[in-house]
């Protein structure tokens, strides 16, 4: 492999991984924060304990997202600086936005709440967690403004002069409609994520034959995410509707790629939910279809046509040539298995994740408790459905937009450093597999061992004015 | 003032904030061996436990200011960003791997009771903050000395290229102004046996980075220096110098400020020395990235301007909060029980 294919890879690798934590965190810290306001509203004991219990699962959770976001912030520089010339005057500055206004607010208000008890005020203290959300919500807007720059690349001019690409309007940048769509079902499926992480970790602790009343206290946390889920669903799939629709007319390679749709479909197009056979198109053995759906998915209508692969590809070779500096790879067509499936994966196990949460909301309703051995599979397939869905939708968007990187401007041949060797890459690879891979056995042990202590029996919270100088601390790592 | 020019200055910040706030706490990092070991096993871990308090509710805040460096360097300079990065790629992922497990340490440590689990964990505490303060030393002081760049702006050298004895000289400076900075740090956040220890450290830790300071800032400033960086350097010279009479007297404030503002003079006539290039090419002057043709459009620079001055200030205001609510002194009697792994006390959230 070249160093490009191992940066790809790299690439790859560590930005999904960034993202198994990124939801978690994004939806977990509005619940928690929910939780902490409501204890304060309410002084019921049951959320003040479910605020200190998920909010230990979070900051396990959130230490993971925070330092796999620093490889990503160096990685641009590091594996794609050709990109990163080219780009920078746009690229750059969402990108230090999102410090400057994400980052800061998170790490120092997350700081303020862990360690706050005891020494704020508690409403100030219940606001500090809404401030982490709201930094978390941030920097997901900016990154991802970044990130709809590649898939549909407005606000900027292309200068012959120094060869680069040069932002004319910020503005535009922010609000690139690739970005209004992307950006709700991004935070919508992050909240499928935390509510089912929640759901899940109760459901278990409410089987474990935990006293009576921290039963009740778990089914209240499993309904609000149960609740949190199927509401957050919703969004996903109608904010998911309107992002096909766009995508449609930014990138149509890329429906047809969902597809594997090689020609043009004149009306109707139907949507298959499963295909065996090849998807290069030679030939179908095998398939589940379900007439004019993808018609609709693509142009919100029924008997619009929705273009195929080749054609289409015939079309970009025609309006971009067979290469130039800047495109180094003229296929313009993904691999189309990869797209095929993913996007399929997607939806389907955001589908199964409602599925578990209507049966939740439905089994401890009227103050049932879910028995049966089968619960097994939601306890552990309601958070990791919606994880998984996040990857596959990541996976489906970035490698649907090959070979582009800033599409139609910039392929990802051309992005990669001239000055980094292939070795050096493989080095750094290796480096963060094992590295991620050593963190992911000590996080899941540590967050499977939390989960087993259960929340902590209630204690009536100290007020700074109860403490004196010589109290220990309220909290210490 | 142009715009590129003003950019260059907030870099220059925004190191400067970097290493004033994470300076310290690589500083703590380091000092676990020393300050971090008492009479027995049980004291050890309550005064490791005091250090890992102090910087506890901050750290992270800390680091968020290469975040932004980072962030605005790509945003303000992106050759300057492209070739840095992609040049310096092998200290740069020694340094993610470092701040990576450094990072995991303070906030997993304290999750579980058992000996060896916490004893890996102080391990990639020292590991994690020793490496990159002293590779960050290694890499800014290859970039002010300069380093092999092509016509193309890429950094034709390797990884031994960086490790000259200026470098590595630049490197153990930095290592040894944050260990002066962190006990100073300490010292002014605790009470009891670890103050008085770590007092006594930093005079004997400030001597010695004072040698080596001036030796370094000597050598860099005879062969680019101009009056600007020597005021500078006088000025780092004399706040250290000043921190370790301050310290020798008791005042605490006076000595951690000293360093802070050594650091920032120290960052100062780096940047002096720099100008007006961010990256000198030792292969022809003619490659050399400058201030000029490394940065972005006036357009890109207006914006960024805008919010680094609207949001700074901001910044700046809650996280000096932030060191005012956690403003107490630590001591050992303040560390909560260890903690029964079966329940989870207050203490333990
Ligand atoms: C939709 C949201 C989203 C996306 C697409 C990304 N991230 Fe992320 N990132 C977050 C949402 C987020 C977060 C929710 O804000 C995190 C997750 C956990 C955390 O600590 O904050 C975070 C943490 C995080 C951090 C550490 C922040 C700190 O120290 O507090 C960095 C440097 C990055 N990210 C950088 C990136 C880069 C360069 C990405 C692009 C490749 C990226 N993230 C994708
Ligand atoms: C905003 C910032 C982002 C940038 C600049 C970016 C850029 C890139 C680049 C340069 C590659 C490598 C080239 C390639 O093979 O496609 C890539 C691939 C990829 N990225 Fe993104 N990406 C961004 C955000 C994300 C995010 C947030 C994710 C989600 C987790 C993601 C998921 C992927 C995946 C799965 C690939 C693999 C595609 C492949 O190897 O072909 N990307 N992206
Ligand atoms: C009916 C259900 C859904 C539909 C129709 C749908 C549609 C889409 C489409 C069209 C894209 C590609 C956008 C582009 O590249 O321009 C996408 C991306 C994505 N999807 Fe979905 N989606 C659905 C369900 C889900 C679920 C359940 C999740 C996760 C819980 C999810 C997470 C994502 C993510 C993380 C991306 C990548 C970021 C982005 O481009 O928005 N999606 N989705």
């Amino acid at each position: 492999m070249d160093a490009l294919d191992l940066a790809r890879w790299q690439f790859a690798i560590t930005t999904v991984y960034h993202f198994l934590f990124v939801p978690i965190t994004i939806g977990m810290s509005a619940i928690v924060a929910y939780f902490h306001i409501q204890w304060v509203r309410t002084h019921n004991p049951d959320y003040l304990r479910l605020t200190k219990f998920f909010g230990k699962l979070f900051t396990i959770n959130f230490a993971l997202g925070l330092v796999t976001g620093i490889v990503q912030e160096f990685q641009f520089g590091m594996n794609w600086s050709d990109y990163s010339r080219f780009v920078g005057d746009i690229f750059g500055a969402p990108l230090a936005f999102e410090a400057l206004l994400a980052f800061f607010l998170e790490s120092t208000f997350l700081g303020l709440w862990i360690f706050g008890w005891g020494k704020l005020p508690e409403k100030l203290h219940a606001l500090t967690m809404l401030l982490v959300h709201i930094g978390t919500v941030f920097s997901a807007y900016f990154i991802l403004a970044a990130n709809s720059f590649m898939q549909n690349p407005v606000g900027y001019e292309y200068n012959p002069a120094t060869g680069r690409a040069e932002m004319t309007d910020f503005l535009a940048v922010l609000t690139n409609k690739v970005q209004l769509v992307t950006f709700p079902h991004v935070i919508t499926s992050a909240y499928m994520v935390g509510g089912a992480v929640i759901m899940g970790v109760s459901i278990w602790l409410m089987r474990r034959g935990t006293p009576a009343a921290d039963v009740a206290m778990y089914r209240k946390s499993a309904r609000i995410g149960a609740i949190v889920t199927l509401v957050a669903s919703l969004g996903v799939i109608v904010t998911g509707d309107l992002q096909g629709k766009i995508m449609t007319e930014v990138q149509p390679m890329k429906m047809a790629a969902a597809e594997a749709l090689y020609e043009t479909s004149e009306s109707c197009a139907p949507f298959s939910i499963f295909t065996i056979g090849t998807p290069d198109g030679a030939a179908e053995k095998f398939a589940v279809t379900v007439p004019c759906v993808l018609g609709y998915m693509a142009t919100g209508s029924f008997d619009k046509p929705v273009e195929g692969i080749n054609p289409l590809r015939e079309r970009l070779i025609a309006e971009y040539g067979n290469g130039s500096e800047l495109v180094k790879d003229a296929t313009y067509t993904p691999y189309i298995p990869v797209t095929y499936w993913s996007f399929r994966f997607m939806m389907g196990l955001g589908f199964v994740t409602m599925a578990m949460a209507a049966a939740v909301l439905w089994a401890t309703r009227k103050g049932g408790t879910p028995r049966s051995t089968w619960w097994t599979l939601v306890i552990f397939g309601a958070p990791l459905a919606p994880v998984f869905a996040n990857s596959f939708g990541w996976i489906f968007t970035e490698i649907g937009r090959q070979p582009w990187l800033v599409y139609g401007v910039m392929t990802t041949a051309t992005g990669v450093s001239p000055s980094v060797s292939s070795a050096e890459v493989l080095i750094s690879m290796i480096v963060y597999t094992l590295l991620y891979a050593a963190l992911a056995v000590v996080e899941i042990k540590l967050f499977t061992d939390y989960v087993k202590k259960g929340a902590e029996p209630f204690e009536q919270p100290k007020t700074p004015d109860e403490l004196s100088e010589d109290s220990p601390l309220q909290f210490a790592y | 003032m142009d715009l590129a020019l003003i950019w260059f200055l907030l870099i220059a910040v925004l190191w400067t904030g970097y290493f004033v706030l994470e300076g310290f706490d690589f500083g703590v990092g380091m000092l676990w061996p020393i300050l971090g070991k008492g009479v027995d096993a049980q004291d050890t871990e309550k005064r490791r436990r005091v250090l890992l308090n102090t910087i506890g509710p901050v750290w992270d805040g800390n680091e968020v200011w290469v975040l932004t460096a980072g962030g605005a360097t790509f945003a303000a300079f992106p050759h300057w960003y492209a070739t840095l990065f992609s040049g310096f790629y092998l200290p740069l992922l020694l340094i993610l791997v470092a701040l990576i497990v450094r990072n995991m340490g303070f906030d997993y440590r304290g999750k579980r009771a058992d000996a060896t689990w916490k004893a890996n964990w102080d391990k990639a505490i020292m590991i994690g903050s020793f490496l990159p303060a002293l590779l960050w030393g290694v890499a800014l002081t290859n970039i002010v000395r300069g380093v092999p760049i092509d016509a193309d702006m890429e950094f034709t050298g390797n990884l031994f290229t960086l490790l000259n004895p200026v470098g590595l000289l630049g490197g153990l400076v930095f290592v040894a102004l944050f260990l002066t900075h962190g006990a100073y740090f300490v010292a002014l956040k605790t009470d009891g046996p670890i103050r008085a220890e770590a007092r006594a450290f930093a005079t004997k830790s400030g001597l010695v980075t004072a040698v080596l300071a001036v030796v370094l800032l000597l050598v860099l400033g005879l062969r680019d220096g101009s009056i600007w960086s020597w005021l500078t350097t006088a000025v780092a010279a004399l706040a250290l110098l000043g921190s370790i009479a301050a310290n020798a007297r008791g005042k605490e404030g006076m000595a951690f400020t000293g360093t802070a503002i050594t650091i920032a003079a120290a960052v100062a006539t780096y940047f002096f020395l720099l100008y007006p290039n961010v990256m000198p090419s030792s292969t022809n002057p003619a490659f050399s990235l400058t201030i000029e043709n490394a940065s972005s459009t006036d357009y890109t620079l207006k914006i960024m301007t805008v919010a680094a001055l609207v949001f700074t200030p901001v910044v700046l205001l809650y996280q000096g909060w932030t060191y005012w609510v956690f403003r107490k002194r630590i001591t050992t009697e303040h560390i909560p029980a260890p903690q029964d792994p079966g329940r989870i006390s207050a203490g333990t959230l």
